[in-house]
């Protein structure tokens, strides 16, 4: 019944107002097969802004916790479940024509997801298939037509207006906050059948870093350390310091690329984008790339010797001194 | 066993070290005079590409840039790096503010195809557009599998075992060629062009071409309704001591 109606309110695009009660949103779920990531809930978010009705795609080789997840969401009307031995490492050439094959039945006015790996890597694939131009990691929504994204990393904001019949966008979930997960009444049922068959690609594993401190991008405080560190070891400063705010540990790409931590640690243009409630900046001198990370953070605090470094002109509070005696100090003062 | 024909596309931006300034009626920002120079992680796909032929693994290596003449400074670039040859696709004008990732993927669809080339290798993302698209949608168009951020490649057979950045850590796909690789960070460290190869990539050919050559309209979906500065963070103050650090830190309520 749907797609009838979301067809012919592309038929009358040029009255808003109509177009706004009939959007339809496809959120495609990203998750390891056991939880859901907490990105899709932002995501979720941003397409209740769109103001229609939201269907979320859970796609995997195994989905039953993740719908009992989704199902507690408020906002969330559906939930299309596609469990399948092909999905397995949640492939884009095996997703993409799931989404296709969802989209032509139902005929979705927008399809969204998180603007992370998995969401970078396989909705242009979508968006390309359908040949439209998609928008990636958007940072408002200003109505069903009109985006807000960064560009020259993050050091401009483009308001860009999309005519295209389907939208296809990726969400940063900084952005947005997440959706509550309570009131949900999402009914349940199968995506379309859809005969995949993966020859082109196989995953073969991952290795993931295991940390007992929270995930990176949702942390409330994030400590980040660069190339001041020195070297890996010193980080132990910063981790103990984190225990003590119960924060997170970020780097630069100078610490990344010295090989102190690893790059999912990197916090910055091309790696990870936080906007916590407390950025420590540590031994970091704040170039462009790594601002476009974390300049949307509430508080930002500087500790660096040098006092001419960019970063203590996005820092509210800044403390030119040695890293070495102020975070040991500061983890001292926080014990008592 | 040299039978890979790597096609790399590179794209001419602003240098990642100038600060941007937005054009005062808010239409983009000012291009004109500013230092511009080929894209990092073209750069890093590039490199890529030479690696695989001094492996012996690839016979020819084109580059490709679509955009205005001074694209072909960026070929040029690629030429003195280790491509074979170049091609330009010229696009100039406003038909270049309003190129999207969309057609920049089509023309290179098409001219993999043209090539008979088997690999195209791409920057995971530009640093002006930050869209992170082109190679996904390349590859989509072709129908080839994609391997996105990659930061280690090795060809077994006709398979390709990459490892891909992803937000948790690492993961590693084998696809099949052919296929199109998008080259993250820590993928390798480009190498300088020294001034010999400079020279001769004076000699290596670079062919023209227009967009229409591909059947690609340039006509786009996307209306960019304005770009501006984004809000000002207000200057902070610094403090004395660790002691006063964390005062005000538990003043402002955040610990």
């Amino acid at each position: 019944m749907f797609h009838v109606v979301s067809r012919s309110a592309q038929r009358l695009s040029s009255t808003a107002s109509v177009l706004r009660r009939l959007n339809s949103t496809l959120v495609i779920a990203e998750h390891n097969n056991a939880q859901l990531t907490p990105i899709t809930l932002n995501t979720i978010t941003a397409a209740a802004k769109l103001g229609g009705d939201i269907a979320c795609l859970v796609a995997g080789s195994k989905c039953a916790s993740v719908v009992e997840e989704l199902t507690k969401v408020g906002g969330v009307q559906k939930i299309l479940v596609a469990e399948n031995e092909v999905f397995n490492g949640f492939l884009p050439e095996a997703i993409t024509p799931l989404i296709l094959e969802t989209q032509k039945q139902f005929n979705f006015s927008h399809i969204a997801a998180g603007a992370t790996a998995f969401g970078k890597s396989l909705l242009p694939r979508v968006a390309a298939k359908l040949d439209v131009n998609p928008i990636s990691d958007i940072i408002d929504i200003k109505d069903a037509d009109t985006f807000v994204r960064t560009i020259y990393a993050g050091n401009a904001i483009c308001t860009v207006k999309s005519k295209d019949g389907v939208k296809v966008f990726t969400v940063r979930g900084t952005a947005f906050p997440a959706a509550e997960a309570a009131g949900g009444q999402a009914a349940c049922e199968q995506a379309p059948a859809v005969d995949v068959k993966n020859d082109q690609s196989t995953f073969e594993g991952q290795s993931l870093s295991k940390s007992d401190r929270p995930e990176l991008t949702s942390a409330k405080t994030v400590i980040s350390g660069g190339r001041g560190m020195k070297n890996g070891e010193n980080f132990e400063l910063l981790y103990k310091l984190a225990d003590k705010l119960n924060a997170a540990v970020g780097a630069s790409r100078a610490a990344v690329d010295a090989g102190f931590v690893p790059n999912d640690m990197q916090v910055g243009q091309t790696g990870k984008i936080v906007a916590p409630e407390l950025y420590i900046a540590v031994g970091i001198s704040g170039a462009i790339q790594h601002l476009a990370g974390m300049k949307d953070s509430k508080v930002i605090v500087a500790i660096n010797k040098d006092p001419e470094a960019p970063i203590f002109q996005v820092a509210d509070h800044g403390l030119v001194a040695d890293l070495f005696k102020v975070v040991p100090e500061m983890t001292e003062i926080l014990e008592k | 066993m040299a039978n890979l024909r790597i096609l790399v596309g590179v794209k001419r931006v602003i240098d990642y070290a100038v600060k941007i300034r937005v054009k005062p009626d808010n239409s983009g920002v000012v291009t004109d005079g500013v230092k511009h120079s080929m894209n990092p992680f073209c750069e890093i796909a590039m490199e890529e590409a030479v690696r695989l032929k001094e492996k012996k693994l690839a016979k020819e290596i084109i580059a490709v840039s679509c955009g205005p003449t001074q694209a072909q400074e960026t070929i040029r670039t690629a030429l003195a790096m280790g491509a074979d040859r170049g091609i330009h696709v010229e696009v100039s004008g406003k038909d270049y503010e309003n190129m999207t990732p969309l057609h920049v993927s089509k023309i290179l669809a098409k001219l993999a195809q043209e090539q008979e080339a088997n690999l195209v290798i791409l920057g995971k993302q530009s640093i002006d557009g930050d869209n992170n698209q082109t190679g996904q949608m390349t590859a989509a168009l072709l129908d080839w599998p994609q391997a996105t951020f990659a930061s280690e490649v090795t060809k077994e057979n006709e398979h390709l075992k990459v490892v891909r950045e992803i937000d948790g850590g690492l993961e590693t796909v084998t696809v099949t060629l052919p296929a199109v690789i998008t080259a993250d960070l820590r993928l390798n460290e480009p190498r300088y062009a020294t001034l010999p190869n400079i020279m001769k990539a004076k000699k290596k050919k670079i062919a023209k071409h227009k967009a229409s050559d591909f059947g690609v309209d340039l006509g786009s979906s996307v209306e960019v309704v304005s770009v501006e500065d984004p809000p000002v963070r207000q200057a902070g103050q610094k403090v004395e001591s660790t002691e006063e650090l964390v005062a005000k830190l538990k003043e402002s309520g955040v610990i």
